[in-house]
């Protein structure tokens, strides 16, 4: 018996005992009345049906993931191991072999071994199977049966049902939290084994970065110096993109909350939240195949020396267009949250649109919109594609904008991709990166969050 | 038209506004229908009536801050002086800052004291020297009857204040600005007695500085501070006259239900 059909079964079962329950509970409301037994009929049933279900359930998804163990156990008793390899990988080997042959994942057996272990595997499989199921069947109706049994006039089963919602609910919410957990357990101890080979300080301070010559073994303590990717990431995310999107988010949200009609805002907004819609990639190839040229042909007719292919302006300004529909959108909210009577009142005192929009409403919204602006940071700086596709690879530390500088993303997406070897510290090196930048944006994003909550508070 | 019979009622004063022939609209609703009606100089003007009858939508008339709702429409001829401030010879902007308003909420802006009140000078250039702004400061809160309770405390901010602080400081923000109007739109509806009684006694004390029209919702209030008295109903200006006659001796049958409590 699979376990797909030991699924079905239980589940079948589970709709059974939905019935019969409901049944019985309706025969119950029929002779003590309605208002007199507490929960109505689905309820009952619901109960019940969760209580054959669930034990059952969570039985099965732990059998079969100690099931496994326990098949290779018995067969390692089984007189056909006798003769198996002594050493661990071959001993394995040969029992992987024969298990794929006994499950039909294999057609016949490299190892002659292995073709005497399928029989035994056979047969364990099947044994530990029955019982898998058997169990559960017998989890299934001692839990229908129990259940079953409560269903009375006067037992809350809305109640239990309520709470057995909300448990699953909550069980829910906690999956992208411990996902969570364990994406940043995963960094921390990748992180932890490049550090025990690179020293943090030589990797946070050190000024060259050349992770490819560390990998030909020539000194690899000097090789990690992240500053200039540090910089180039600040350079393009923080610094170009955010003169281009702060600027340009900012009038845009005053032009739509304060001067568009209704009817241009109407079709303005759409369009905008299409620009946040567009996968980056195409940004990507927009920077790298228009603006990116475009530039270099300007820095070399004007003669600014240094102007390569890749830059960082181009990477950047194209960034900034990317992020203004977040900037101007939470510009927009912000400055629509401030209330109504104070452009009134400004207005009231003889102040012009853009008077009242400088001195009252701009100094009013400005901790949103620097939320705003925070988040765009750590939106930017996270940013892999555009900086992959045009920002180019050289570690420069320069504040030379038509040179190529290279950020921390774009070197992660170096160091991981291809064949790799993941105990060298050329590709542990990614992971620290990694981490660096989820502590910089982890933070960005808290304190974004604080200021723009202070700030809603302060008019609610 | 009963409303054209009661514009001017016997009063001595020069005229400072004047409505002839007013009708407001939202969309395809009219909110006022031919209001005509003459605000006296250095006089306290209180307009009364049941919600909804257009008495606020009226005041806003009188400084165009129905200019800022998209859907609103006036029709008719109001005059400041004898300018009609409805031709496109007026800077709405100049109107507004001869014809101040105090809204039915405190609404100081989020800034300290001294910057809600230096506010309407510093964008209307009054002060030549941050010395100057102090002495309008000082000037307009002492007006505004705020100036004891706040000169220690100027940097605090505006919205700290109570609510009857806060509106004084409305109105002395209005002050600043020098006008010649000032339009309360219910300056005491959302305050307690106490700070009502405060406003009430600084609205006697600026009459005869400034021409003040006052929307009310409460009576004895109207009867209290105002030497005129206009009762809206429907949209209509039902009756116009000195408050005395208006509270003790209406001549339409409406007002005197109005007043006697009958509906409203």
């Amino acid at each position: 018996m699979n376990a797909a059909s030991v699924w079905l079964l239980i589940i079948g079962l589970a709709a059974i005992a939905w019935l019969s329950a409901r049944a019985r509970a309706t025969l119950l409301e029929k002779s003590a009345g309605r208002l007199a037994t507490h929960s109505r009929a689905h309820y009952h049933g619901a109960y019940v049906a969760l209580w054959t279900l669930l034990p059952a359930a969570l039985f099965l998804i732990v059998w079969q993931n100690v099931s496994p163990a326990l098949v290779t156990n018995a067969v390692l008793t089984a007189p056909e191991a006798a003769s198996l390899p002594a050493d661990a990988f071959s001993r394995s080997t040969v029992l992987s072999e024969a298990r794929s042959i006994a499950t039909g994942h294999a057609q016949s057996a490299f190892n002659p071994q292995s073709q005497a272990l399928v029989a035994p595997y056979r047969s364990a499989i099947t044994r530990y199977d029955i019982i898998g199921a058997v169990l559960t069947l017998i989890l299934a109706f001692a839990g229908g049966a129990f259940a079953f049994t409560r269903v009375k006039a006067d037992f809350k089963a809305r109640t239990r049902v309520e709470r057995l919602v909300m448990g699953g609910l909550l069980l829910a919410s906690l999956i992208a939290i411990v996902t969570t957990i364990g994406i940043v357990a995963s960094l921390l101890f990748e992180s932890a084994r490049f550090f025990s080979m690179i020293n943090p300080l030589s990797f946070l301070f050190g000024t060259k970065w050349s992770p490819q010559s560390a990998a030909l073994g020539y000194g690899a303590e000097h090789a990690f110096g992240a500053v200039p990717l540090f910089w180039g990431t600040i350079f393009i995310g923080a610094i170009i993109a955010m003169l281009v999107a702060i600027p340009l988010g900012l009038m845009c949200a005053i032009y739509l909350t304060q001067y568009a009609r209704p009817a241009v805002r109407q079709w303005m907004k759409p369009i905008l939240e299409i620009l946040a819609g567009v996968p980056t990639v195409v940004y990507g190839y927009f920077a790298a195949l228009t603006v990116a040229p475009l530039l270099r042909d300007f820095a070399v007719a004007v003669g600014i020396s240094g102007a390569s292919s890749e830059s960082a302006l181009a990477a950047g300004l194209v960034m900034g267009v990317m992020i203004i529909p977040f900037v101007s959108s939470m510009a927009d909210d912000s400055i629509n949250a401030v209330p109504q009577s104070m452009r009134d009142g400004s207005l009231a005192m003889g102040a012009t649109k853009s008077e009242t929009i400088k001195r009252v409403l701009i100094p009013a919204a400005l901790p949103g919109v620097v939320g705003g602006v925070l988040l765009a940071v750590s939106r930017a700086i996270g940013e892999t594609m555009i900086v992959v596709m045009a920002a180019g690879l050289a570690a420069n530390l320069t504040a030379n904008p038509f040179a190529s500088v290279t950020t921390v993303t774009t070197q992660i997406v170096q160091l991981l991709t291809g064949d790799q070897e993941f105990d060298s510290p050329k590709t542990l090196a990614a992971f620290a990166l990694g981490l660096v930048l989820f502590i910089v944006t982890l933070l960005l994003n808290i304190v974004a969050l604080r200021v723009v909550k202070k700030y809603r508070e302060a008019y609610e | 038209m009963a409303s054209t019979a009661s514009t001017s009622p016997n009063i001595s004063a020069p005229i400072k506004m004047a409505a002839q022939d007013v009708n407001v609209f939202y969309g395809d609703k009219q909110a006022i229908r031919n209001v005509s009606i003459d605000v006296g100089m250095d006089e306290v003007t209180a307009f009364i009536g049941p919600s909804g009858c257009g008495k606020s939508t009226f005041l806003r008339t009188l400084n165009r801050m129905n200019d800022t709702v998209a859907s609103a429409r006036v029709e008719g001829r109001i005059t400041l002086d004898g300018e009609d401030i409805y031709s496109t010879a007026m800077d709405v902007v100049q109107l507004r800052a001869r014809v101040g308003m105090v809204f039915q909420k405190p609404n100081p802006f989020p800034k300290s004291i001294y910057e809600n009140v230096a506010y309407g000078p510093r964008i209307h250039g009054l002060a030549n020297s941050r010395a100057d702004m102090d002495v309008i400061v000082e000037q307009s809160l002492r007006r505004a009857g705020l100036w004891e309770e706040v000169k220690d405390r100027l940097q605090d901010s505006g919205t700290a204040l109570s609510g009857g602080q806060q509106q004084r400081l409305c109105i002395g923000r209005a002050i600043a600005v020098q006008p010649e109007v000032i339009l309360m739109d219910e300056p005491c509806s959302a305050l307690d007695p106490i700070a009502t009684a405060k406003i009430e006694e600084l609205i006697h004390e600026l009459r005869g500085k400034y021409a003040i029209v006052i929307v009310t919702h409460n009576m004895q209030q109207a009867a209290r501070v105002s030497q005129r008295t206009a009762f809206f109903h429907l949209g209509t200006l039902v009756e116009y006259g000195v408050t005395s006659d208006i509270f003790t001796n209406p001549r339409e049958e409406r007002t005197k239900d109005y007043i006697t409590g009958r509906y409203g």
